[in-house]
């Protein structure tokens, strides 16, 4: 088990190292640079971006930079943004615990949708909630993040007047009211990353139990005469939900990225928005550092699932 | 002829038949900034007319949270590395310079105790000093005393070609000298007529020396107050994530009195702009949304709406869209370069065709269909003056005039419709960034041209690539290799001058400087070099005054440039508030007097 680890996790190193080479070379070549408002600007002289630009290494050539960038990096020395001259682990930190707030947040939302939901429309297919439920579940995968998000907005910010859409760090009460207003800003982007991963995982839910139910096993249990509660929870959704497991750990770095648009919406300040707004302001050191998380997420999250798997269905083996 | 109509209607100011801010407008019609007119003013002897601000509260503090939206959040709060306004308004909050602009272009005392002027021996007769008399009393943050010393201290800082200010422009051609430790002297290189740009307005903020001494020059990014300032300005800082949120409580040792009026302020950032729009006028969740860019169509759908808790605040400032004509051939490639000043245009360098392009443009359409409220129509550098305007300042929209210009000018319409002439047809490329007000003016152009028999093909770029400074990338503005192209410039600087440079010959943007020249239209024009000369070095502003009206007559009659729209800058604000915005200053120049009516 543990050399299967050290394994994985010596391969996820060229993996690592070429990601960053096609990041690093794709931003380098990409238009635009942070210094741009400076050269439209009339009262700001020209030598002053170009100044700046020596400053920040930027005239180099590529591989020098990927150099001086991969050595620091390896120091732990994020950089610092070109825009806002502060360090990027401190700009990522920051941003970091709203995202995680709002993910998770989403995340246990959808499980809480998605279980129930699937596992009863399978037990009784084809029945009318079935395919309500069936319904809905194509619904929600079909629309995406950034139209329900705009949705819920126009519906319970604007005609309603029931929940506020610009999402605030930082709320000044204390106690009770803080909780109650934090609940509150986080219903609307909660619910819309919650309601179209719960789509797709009650379809999956819903599959895996039907697997299940048609096997002998299932039968036993029913013919031992096990009430039907201990019969659909111990013995169908335990088997039924591995594979789910292993989609829900493979799904949250996709998450991440689907937050980046509900971010910019609300107005979180997350992760998401801080790369959208690094894009724009084509802060490279930013850009960077926040694709290389997701990268590092993505490899991180697949072997959790790997491991995930085998744990939980001991017929797999490590090798 | 234009400096006797001047005197004229300066003495007619005197007398009373004409209102200070009627004079200001017509000014501002002649393609010169408010701040300039008043300069006029003041130095005809009529001193401003102290427009003191309209504040009711009585008393300091009280007001509750000001809630501030910008669309665009400020990610630094160091005025001398703002890149761009959104990190002036941050750093607006807490710093301040020695004098503001307000709307009328007046100059208002901050930090100073005075504006100089020649009658208090602040402005020297030659025009190689001025002398700037501080506030006493005034405190930074942090209960150090604010003196000479913290303003001679900004000069060094902002100078020094290592620390790479953005304000670098405004203070490396000056020197600044302490005369008492509540005055100092800025001493020109050579004579300034317009003295009013270092230590006013957005470039002049001033940073405590006590705080940046030590980061001086290349460690200058290291400063810790480069992130948790502390200026002299109304609000002290609280809490400032980039990019997000910027917060501050009231001062409460303010150098003015019963100020300022709110207990706490947030700059909250991120999102869009429509969104920012219906955050303040529709459900009042904030007080102020700054820089809406919207279609004006859809502000007035939210200010009508249903119990609406804001209204549109639009002022008039600097910015003017405008369309360029490349006097260069961007075609052919010369020494590695297109549009280089080697070449000629090949179809503009025909009058005919560029006085027809002039007149197909269709500016009141543009006005009524796209900007609205938002912008006006201008031929010259706004709509001219009824009893002022030059016949060359006049514009019109008429496609038969330019169908008959091309005619006689030998350009006949081939099979396709298109016109030609010497075997060369009438087609051109036009380009501009994409955004959705300026692809309808494209449209606009085009309608217009192909009744005139004139090709126009549309070519729009990603805003991030167009205004870039890329060297390599021949899509940006400057390299300019096309024929005509759109974009707004902002003649924010107080002093029309700087706007004029980019038409002199010496200023051209091509390979040889990296294409950061000021002149993208490679307009040529030995006269207005000539002009532009003698306006820098004249010190009667209304002989200045003449040459820079004579200088925009130049570059509309003899089109370089088209100007299409003069746009105004809207802000989003609730019923309540109130808040005085300055088109020649950020929108926060005046933040100590806001305050919110009962």
């Amino acid at each position: 088990m543990s050399r299967y680890l050290l394994r994985r996790l010596l391969i996820a190193v060229p993996s690592l190292l070429g990601i960053s080479v096609v990041l690093f070379t794709v931003l380098a070549l990409a238009p635009g640079d942070p210094f741009g408002d400076l050269a439209t600007n009339p009262n700001v002289p020209p030598e002053v971006a170009a100044a700046l630009r020596t400053k920040f290494g930027l005239d180099d050539p590529i591989a020098l930079r990927y150099l001086h960038w991969l050595t620091a990096m390896l120091h732990g020395d994020w950089g610092f943004s070109f825009v806002s001259h502060v360090n990027v682990d401190t700009l990522i930190l920051q941003r970091l615990p709203v995202t995680l707030l709002v993910i998770g947040g989403s995340q246990i939302l959808a499980l809480l949708i998605a279980l129930p939901v699937g596992v009863y429309s399978a037990v009784r297919a084809h029945s009318v909630l079935d395919h309500v439920a069936n319904l809905l579940a194509f619904i929600g995968f079909s629309l995406p993040t950034f139209f329900t998000g705009l949705l819920f907005i126009l519906l319970f910010s604007i005609y309603l007047d029931w929940l506020p859409f610009v999402f605030r760090a930082d709320i000044a009460a204390t106690g009770w009211t803080w909780y109650w207003e934090q609940f509150k800003q986080s219903i609307m982007p909660v619910a819309v990353l919650a309601l179209f991963q719960a789509a797709s995982w009650t379809r999956y839910v819903r599959s895996g139990v039907l697997e299940v139910i048609r096997l002998d096993y299932v039968t036993t249990a029913r013919a031992k005469g096990l009430p039907e509660r201990v019969v659909v929870i111990k013995h169908i959704a335990r088997n039924a939900l591995i594979p789910v497991v292993t989609l829900v750990a493979l799904q949250m770095p996709a998450l991440f990225s689907g937050a980046i648009v509900t971010e910019q919406i609300f107005r979180i300040p997350g992760i998401g928005s801080l790369l959208i707004s690094a894009i724009l302001a084509n802060d490279t050191p930013v850009i960077m550092a926040v694709t290389f998380v997701f990268a590092c997420l993505v490899i991180l999250f697949n072997l959790v699932a790997d491991i995930l798997y085998g744990w939980l269905d001991p017929r797999i083996a490590y090798r | 002829m234009i400096e006797h109509q001047l005197r004229g209607l300066l003495a007619a100011v005197r007398e009373g038949r004409v209102s200070r801010r009627a004079f200001v407008h017509r000014m501002v019609g002649l393609g010169l900034t408010a701040p300039f007119a008043t300069s006029l003013l003041t130095h005809a002897g009529m001193a401003q007319s102290a427009a003191g601000a309209d504040y009711k509260p009585t008393k300091a503090g009280g007001g509750g949270p000001l809630k501030m939206l910008f669309w665009q959040a400020p990610t630094l709060l160091n005025p001398h590395f703002a890149v761009g306004t959104k990190d002036q308004e941050g750093s607006r909050i807490f710093y301040e310079p020695l004098a503001a602009w307000d709307p009328d272009g007046n100059l208002v005392p901050v930090l100073a105790a005075e504006v100089p002027d020649i009658e208090n021996g602040g402005v020297a007769p030659d025009g190689m000093s001025v002398t700037w008399k501080l506030k006493k009393d005034v405190q930074w943050h942090d209960g150090r005393p604010f003196t000479a010393d913290d303003v001679i201290f900004n000069w060094e800082y902002a100078a020094d070609p290592a620390t790479a200010a953005t304000t670098s422009g405004s203070y490396r051609d000056i020197t600044v000298e302490k005369v008492d430790p509540l005055t100092v002297r800025l001493r020109f290189k050579s004579r300034t007529p317009f003295w009013a740009d270092a230590f006013v307005g957005q470039f002049g903020m001033v940073i405590p020396k006590h705080l940046f001494e030590a980061y001086r020059g290349a460690n200058s990014r290291e400063a810790p107050a480069n992130l948790t300032p502390v200026g002299t300005g109304p609000y002290r800082f609280v809490d400032f994530k980039p990019g997000d949120l910027v917060k501050g409580e009231r001062n409460q040792s303010y150098h003015l009195p019963n100020r300022p009026y709110f207990d706490t302020i947030e700059m909250k950032g991120g999102g869009d702009a429509v969104s920012a729009a219906r955050a303040v006028i529709q459900t009042g969740e904030y007080d102020y949304a700054w820089n809406l860019q919207v279609e004006d169509e859809i502000l007035v759908r939210l200010e009508n709406s249903r119990n609406a808790r804001g209204r549109t605040e639009i002022v008039a400032g600097g910015n003017i869209e405008h369309i360029q004509l490349n006097s260069t051939d961007p075609w052919t490639e010369v020494d590695g370069e297109r549009s280089s000043i080697k070449t000629k245009h090949p179809l503009f360098s025909d009058p005919a065709v560029r006085q027809a392009m002039k007149l197909l443009v269709d500016r009141a359409s543009v006005e009524k269909y796209i900007y609205g409220r938002t912008g006006t129509a201008t031929g010259n550098f706004v709509n001219s003056p009824q009893r002022f305007a030059s016949k060359n300042t006049r514009w019109e929209f008429n496609i038969e005039r330019a169908n008959q210009l091309l005619e006689e000018a030998g350009w006949k319409r081939g099979s396709d419709g298109i016109r030609g002439k010497d075997g060369k047809k009438l087609t051109l490329v036009f380009q501009t960034s994409i955004n959705e007000p300026r692809q309808k003016t494209q449209a606009i152009v085009k309608q217009a041209c192909q009744k005139a028999g004139i090709g126009v093909e549309l070519k729009s770029i990603t805003p991030s690539v167009y205004f870039s400074s890329d060297t390599g990338n021949p899509d940006t503005y400057h390299h300019f290799y096309c024929d005509m192209q759109m974009y707004t410039t902002g003649m924010n600087a107080p002093d029309p001058g700087v706007f004029m440079r980019q038409f002199l010959s010496s200023e051209i943007s091509a390979k040889a400087n990296k294409w950061q020249g000021r002149n993208i239209t490679r307009w040529r024009n030995a006269d207005f070099d000539k002009a532009y000369k003698a306006a820098d070095d004249e010190l009667d502003p209304v002989k200045r005054a003449a040459l820079l009206i004579a200088m925009n007559d130049m570059v509309v009659g003899d089109p370089g440039v088209i100007p299409v729209v003069y746009r105004r800058s809207v802000s989003g604000m609730s019923h309540q508030l109130r808040a005085r915005l300055s088109g020649w200053d950020n929108v926060l120049w005046d933040l100590r007097n806001w305050y919110r009516e009962a």
